[in-house]
């Protein structure tokens, strides 16, 4: 009898908006959570004020609140619904620290509501910085040893103690001022010396040193009953002193020694034992390179991001895991899906790595500081698998999309070789690409190692990539080479680049099966990465074994939208997930690519099929060849999915709804300025252009102030407004730096009223759920201002002109299926923005509020069903009797440097969404929140 | 240089050489272990067999000699995806392709291990050739061999003491099948001093050394094939000693009882496995390496009862003796490689002797 019987209705709390450091991997944690729960027949009630989530779609839960995430909204929850038991652990740390204030006031227990997972003392325990040291001490497991002294005399006495370096941290001064690093006891003399007169109340905290030691991750999880697994250790490639989620990290580790990783292992173990957690933990560890001396960093005592990563990893669903835990099962009573015959009581064996490589914000933030260190900077991350550490690191390095499919980055030539090793101590988004440069320039790894302090192990394989690229370069390349160069993991398009030669070989993938146990038990999931073996060696590939029954489908590829960014965040992901619903809803088999571990598109039970992998041309290609679909789907993968679309067609790959040719329409300035002139509609006047010269020139015809951004962009990327020539100066610089491939767009920079329109055309009438009318001046990013639904101030004639528009536009545009459309209304004329012939950021959020599931509906037209044979009519829909007002949430206080002032390149990382009858209350409370 | 594995069924895998030259016949098995390599090549109950990694970076962090399970490499040949010639670890002596050249252990790289894997999960632990010409044996030949008494090649030939640091409290006599050090270590931990015995030391001999706790060790091969290890037990068995088996030594006890073993279909191999342990119902992770079972319903209930199973199929993972102070386990508590979780069952074989004491 494992599940607790009592448990009927539970209150699910979510993580809120998307913030730095907690991401979409809350969405993909809450809506395992919701499903494992309905599996067992519980009553969900779910709290979430993101609205761009899965887990607040009607399908899964019973109740759902699309409210703040505030003590009085749970409690007035609490009060209305009466649930018996409420899950903290799968939201985050917003929805730990409610539900622990919530049963610290006694507010549960007086409301007979249960806290299921881990117990409040437990959470203090893991949280509370000195119970931790103190927790950790009992049960002999080291912290980073460290202590305040008053006197110089003091800080030396203990540095003898626990070894230099030793950092010093003095207590009260401004951003660490007089703190340092001492090697020895004249350099501590000297700081401790300079801390203390700073030090107002002169005192300081002496710290071991362990900047440069291994960082080394276990997820665990353990049930009622004590008993307790490790899913997945992770090494990050960046030592200590850089933030997790900042690092690339290997799972598994790899340069640990069994003794290494047991000890290790066995300290997670005594440690999760030690808290009572019940549910998923992450423990972090600081291991000396040269020694088995270890410390333990942080535990977390809840479903992380690390745990989301370690998920996808292994195929283990740890937050699935972690809820059925919570409602009473154990370990060995839950079913592992992946093999359908074994129990989650076991430890995940990998037969290959996985690499994780974060995505980071500096191209949206240029003048942002690029070092890392201790604060997260990165907004997401893409996961790459295969059978060797160096094609892996390659494939996370080109899915990342950071113009890069090699190790190679150009600006990396114009560094001097003597500038070089500083750029690889210090940790930046690109530190990877320096080192490899500095082998490149004959640099040995032993002297990078010792400077930067990066494991040899790494070092070694970079070394590989980058002397096999020098090896092949300029040549004519042998067979056996190029099967060399296919699995280190380089394209065939840079094979050709670095050979300077055609490809005129082939080697096509052997797709391997993610399954948990390494092939020790038949699995059946179907979840793929790519690997390269030749007939020879026994390469088998996987993907060619169908299922029972897939035979009697079409297959249609959906490309999900990478690693999480600013502009392209979570409401891709959910459009693409309810594009795979409705596909298979009408009775295709659909297969997934996507290589974002946050996710619910690469939940392995999501589609039919899932393929980890980049989504880049060849990559996607070589996927096509596997599968032979009936068409795909690149509408609903952002700007990602989008830019694949030039390949399909040239590939004659059927593109279900958005063509090719409608997608390049829409972007080149020239057809789409042809295209307006035929409609009669008007735009800002506007120019592209190539140069500098041609862009100060095109601006003053213009006159200022002027739009700049470059041509096939999403989310307003590098928009600016510029005011005078200057401003035109420095954005060009910056832009022709980072070397553009398409022209730069100047616009007339209007002020008026923004409208966004959110449309869904058969091909001869047009749905229009609704209209959103931004808060702020046109100008600030669609994705920063506060967005208001239903228009208030559009009235009955411009609702008319705007229809039509909307209707000329897309029967221009030939684009089936959604579109999205920004126009400005100024004086009572219409002039349009942008169109995406695509599905935009605002499509969860109109979804929710007119009830219209757009994407089902886009899709069934593009595949050809005529909106007049469906239920939603055609024009615009009625208007709903509800005000929902979209606030975006922003990171800033995570990055330093960065403008706060809002223009029009985007730079929230979330949103939240207020809905009510008066408009005053829910954009009041929605702001609230988001400030906070 | 090509080399190739040729396994019974005329499946060919095509790959480079590694370690030292030279072919060899042996049966082929997989581990799904992700680290400690090390500890699997020394393991002496791999005797006659080659090992197959799934985990396809092997040599990470070089060789470490104090971490090895016996003083040479006990497989016969050794089979990986991708071998790393430059290892990292704070310890490391060499690297692993010129550890096997030094002990003369042929290996393979470069093949598709995991197709590798799935076929012998599908067919079946099978016979399999390390060569450098395909053609090299006819499969006739390939299938013909057999592990011939492995036993004899691993133990001890003579009587050797293990002393713990300190105080001795307890002699424990150690039937020596192919032990693996940690599980000496273990009990010299625990204040034992160890007599590794040869496998066919009789039980008068066993008697003359006076032990509190008689240990049976892991080892290679059939239990079967043990005839004279299993009479020596029938004596011992209900001598009052104290009594705990490891692996084979798990299924010798068993035999002595009375009970059957047989073979799996491709065995348990690797540091994941979990097991439950009946009386208490808590799950533990294990390390395992057998390719035998005692047959769960050929124990016999009067005597004996399950103490442990396998949570994935369901195989008898340990025993308890209703009648004595004795209890075998199929996993290895000492670990090495593999999870620590459950080393309290020595503490509870040195209990066992403190009880005895006191009686």
């Amino acid at each position: 009898m494992p599940l607790d019987k009592t448990i009927r209705k539970v209150l699910v709390i979510g993580s809120g908006p998307i913030v730095i450091g907690q991401a979409a991997e809350f969405d993909y944690a809450g809506t395992q959570a919701c499903r494992a729960l309905r599996e067992d027949g519980i009553e969900i009630v779910l709290l979430n004020s993101n609205p761009a989530t899965i887990m607040t779609d009607k399908s899964m839960a019973d109740k759902i609140y699309i409210e703040p995430l505030t003590l009085t909204t749970v409690k007035r929850i609490i009060e209305t619904e009466k649930p018996d038991s409420i899950l903290s652990g799968l939201g985050g740390q917003t929805a730990l620290t409610l539900c622990m204030q919530l049963a610290k006031e006694g507010f549960l227990e007086s409301h007979g509501v249960k806290l299921l997972g881990s117990s409040p003392e437990c959470i203090d325990k893991a949280e509370d910085r000195q119970m931790f040291k103190d927790t950790m001490e009992a049960i002999g497991q080291p912290c980073i040893p460290s202590k305040v002294v008053t006197t110089v005399e003091d800080a030396m006495d203990f540095a003898e103690e626990i070894g230099y370096p030793v950092i010093v941290r003095p207590a009260f001064t401004l951003g660490g001022t007089g703190g340092g690093i001492a090697k020895d006891r004249d350099e501590l003399h000297e700081i401790a010396r300079n801390g203390l007169a700073l030090s107002p109340i002169t005192q300081i905290l002496v710290e071991r040193g362990i900047a440069g030691w291994k960082e080394i991750e276990f997820e665990v999880i353990r049930d009622k009953d004590g008993n307790v697994i490790t899913v997945c250790s992770m090494e990050n490639l960046d030592p200590v002193g850089v933030h997790t989620g900042d690092s690339i990290v290997i799972a598994p580790a790899v340069t640990l020694s069994d003794k290494e990783y047991q000890m290790l292992r066995t300290a997670s173990l005594n440690i999760i034992e030690a808290l009572g957690v019940e549910g998923g933990c992450n423990c972090q560890f600081a291991l000396n390179p040269n020694s088995f001396e270890y410390a333990v960093i942080e535990v977390n005592p809840r479903v992380s991001r690390s745990s989301a990563l370690a998920s996808k990893a292994t195929g283990y669903p740890i937050a699935k895991v972690a809820t059925k835990i919570a409602i009473g099962y154990r370990l060995h009573e839950i079913v592992n899906a992946v093999t359908g015959h074994t129990y989650a009581a076991f430890e995940p064996a990998l037969d290959y790595v996985a690499v994780k490589y974060p995505k980071w914000p500096f191209d949206k933030f240029v003048y942002a500081k690029r070092n890392l260190g201790t604060q997260m900077k990165a907004t997401g991350e893409v996961m790459a698998i295969s059978d060797s550490f160096e094609s892996a690191l390659m494939k996370a390095v080109r899915g990342a999309e950071i113009s890069a499919d090699t190790l190679h980055l150009k600006k990396m030539e114009e560094v001097a070789d003597e500038d070089l090793m500083e750029r690889c101590v210090t940790p930046t988004d690109e530190r990877l690409f320096y080192v490899a440069e500095a082998i490149r320039r004959g640099v040995q790894i032993e002297e990078i190692n010792k400077e930067t302090k990066i494991d040899m192990w790494f070092l070694a394989k970079i070394r590989n990539l980058v002397e096999f690229e020098k090896a092949i370069s300029g040549r004519d390349i042998s067979f056996d080479e190029y099967v060399k160069a296919k699995k280190l993991g380089f394209t065939d398009k840079a094979i050709a680049r670095i050979t300077g030669k055609p490809v005129t070989y082939e080697l096509k993938p052997t797709f391997k099966m993610v399954d948990t146990c390494a092939g020790e038990f038949e699995a059946h999931t179907p979840y793929f990465y790519a690997t390269f073996n030749r007939p020879e060696e026994g390469g088998e590939n996987e993907a060619d074994f169908e299922k029972a029954g897939d035979k009697d489908k079409q297959t249609v590829i959906v490309f999900g939208s990478g690693p999480i960014r600013i502009g392209q965040g979570i409401e891709f992901d959910y459009a693409a997930v309810h594009c795979v619903h409705a596909l298979r809803e009408l009775g295709y088999r659909v297969v997934i690519v996507n290589n974002n571990p946050e996710t619910v598109s690469t939940d392995f039970d999501t589609g039919d099929r899932l393929y980890f992998e980049p989504l880049t041309p060849e990559d996607v290609m070589n996927i096509v060849h596997q599968e032979k679909p009936f068409g795909v789907v690149v509408a609903f993968g952002g700007q990602t999915a989008i830019k694949l679309t030039k390949t399909l067609s040239e590939n004659n790959v059927n593109i279900i709804g958005t063509s090719a040719d409608s997608i390049d329409m829409a972007e080149d300035r020239e057809r789409f300025d042809a295209l307006l002139e035929r409609l009669g509609i008007a735009r800002p006047k506007g120019f592209s252009v190539l140069t500098l010269e041609e862009a100060l020139k095109a601006a003053n015809t213009l006159e200022y102030p002027v739009l700049l951004r470059p041509s096939y962009v999403l989310g307003g990327q590098n928009m600016i407004i510029a005011f005078n020539d200057e401003d035109v100066n420095e954005y060009m610089r910056i832009i022709l730096a980072q070397g553009i491939e398409n022209p730069v767009l100047i616009d007339k920079y209007i002020q008026g009223k923004e409208i966004e329109v959110d449309a869904i055309y058969d091909g001869k009438d047009v749905l229009i759920p609704g209209l959103m009318e931004h808060v702020e001046r046109a100008g600030i990013h669609s994705g920063d201002s506060i967005a208001m639904y239903p228009a208030k101030h559009i009235y009955d004639d411009m609702y008319k002109k705007l229809a039509d528009t909307t209707i000329a536009l897309c029967d221009g545009l030939k684009s089936t299926g959604i579109v999205n459309i920004q126009y400005i209304v100024k004086d009572n004329r219409i002039y349009v923005i942008e169109v995406n012939p695509r599905a935009s950021r605002t499509v969860p959020y109109m979804s929710k509020v007119t009830g219209i599931p757009m994407v089902d509906v886009a899709i069934e037209v593009s595949l050809g069903t005529p909106l007049a044979d469906m239920d939603y009519g055609t024009g615009f829909y009625r208007q709903s009797p509800y005000t929902a007002v979209k606030v975006p949430v922003f990171s800033f206080e995570k990055l330093t440097d960065v403008d706060t002032q809002l223009g029009p390149e985007m730079k929230s990382t979330g949103e939240v969404l207020g809905v009510g009858r008066k408009q005053a209350t829910r954009c009041t409370s929605a702001a609230a929140y988001s400030s906070r | 240089m090509k080399r190739y594995l040729v396994l019974e069924n005329g499946n060919v895998y095509e790959g480079e050489a590694m370690g030292a030259s030279g072919s060899v016949i042996s049966e082929i098995v997989f581990t799904t272990a992700m680290t400690a390599y090390l500890e699997t090549l020394t393991d002496p109950s791999y005797k006659g067999q080659a090992v197959v990694q799934t985990f396809p970076l092997i040599g990470n962090y070089g060789i470490i000699t104090p971490d090895m399970e016996s003083s040479k490499i006990n497989v016969s040949g050794y089979i990986v995806r991708e071998v790393c010639d430059l290892p990292s670890n704070f310890r490391c002596e060499t690297d692993l392709d010129t550890f096997l050249k030094e002990q003369g252990i042929p290996g393979l790289k470069g093949i598709d291990t995991r197709a590798l894997t799935k076929c012998l999960r599908e067919s079946g632990t099978m016979n399999g050739a390390i060569c450098d010409r395909p053609d090299e044996f006819s499969l006739d030949e390939i299938k013909a061999y057999k592990i011939k008494d492995p036993v004899e090649e691993v133990t001890t030939p003579e009587e050797k003491v293990v002393s713990p640091e300190g105080e001795v409290k307890f002699k424990v006599a150690m039937f020596d099948f192919g032990i693996k050090n940690n599980i000496a270590r273990e009990l010299a931990k625990r204040a034992c001093e160890v007599h590794l015995l040869p496998a066919d030391t009789d039980a008068a001999k066993v008697m003359e050394i006076a032990p509190d706790g008689i240990f049976l060790s892991n080892g290679p091969g059939d239990p079967e094939d043990n005839i004279k290890a299993i009479e020596t037990m029938k004596v011992l068995k209900d001598s009052g000693i104290p009594i705990m088996g490891i692996c084979l030594g798990h299924q010798i006890l068993a035999l002595a009882h009375g009970f059957k073993t047989s073979k799996l279909k491709y065995g348990h191999r690797g540091a994941n496995h979990p097991v439950k342990n009946l009386e208490t119902g808590r799950v533990y992770i294990t390390s395992q390496n057998h390719g035998y079972q005692v047959e769960s319903n050929s124990i016999d209930t009067n005597i004996a009862k399950e103490y442990f199973v396998n949570v994935n199929d369901g195989t008898n993972e340990g025993i308890k003796y209703l009648d004595k102070p004795a209890y075998s386990v199929q996993f290895h508590p000492e670990a090495c490689g593999g999870p620590k979780d459950t080393e309290f069952l020595f503490d509870n074989f040195i209990s066992m002797m403190e009880n005895r004491e006191e009686k």
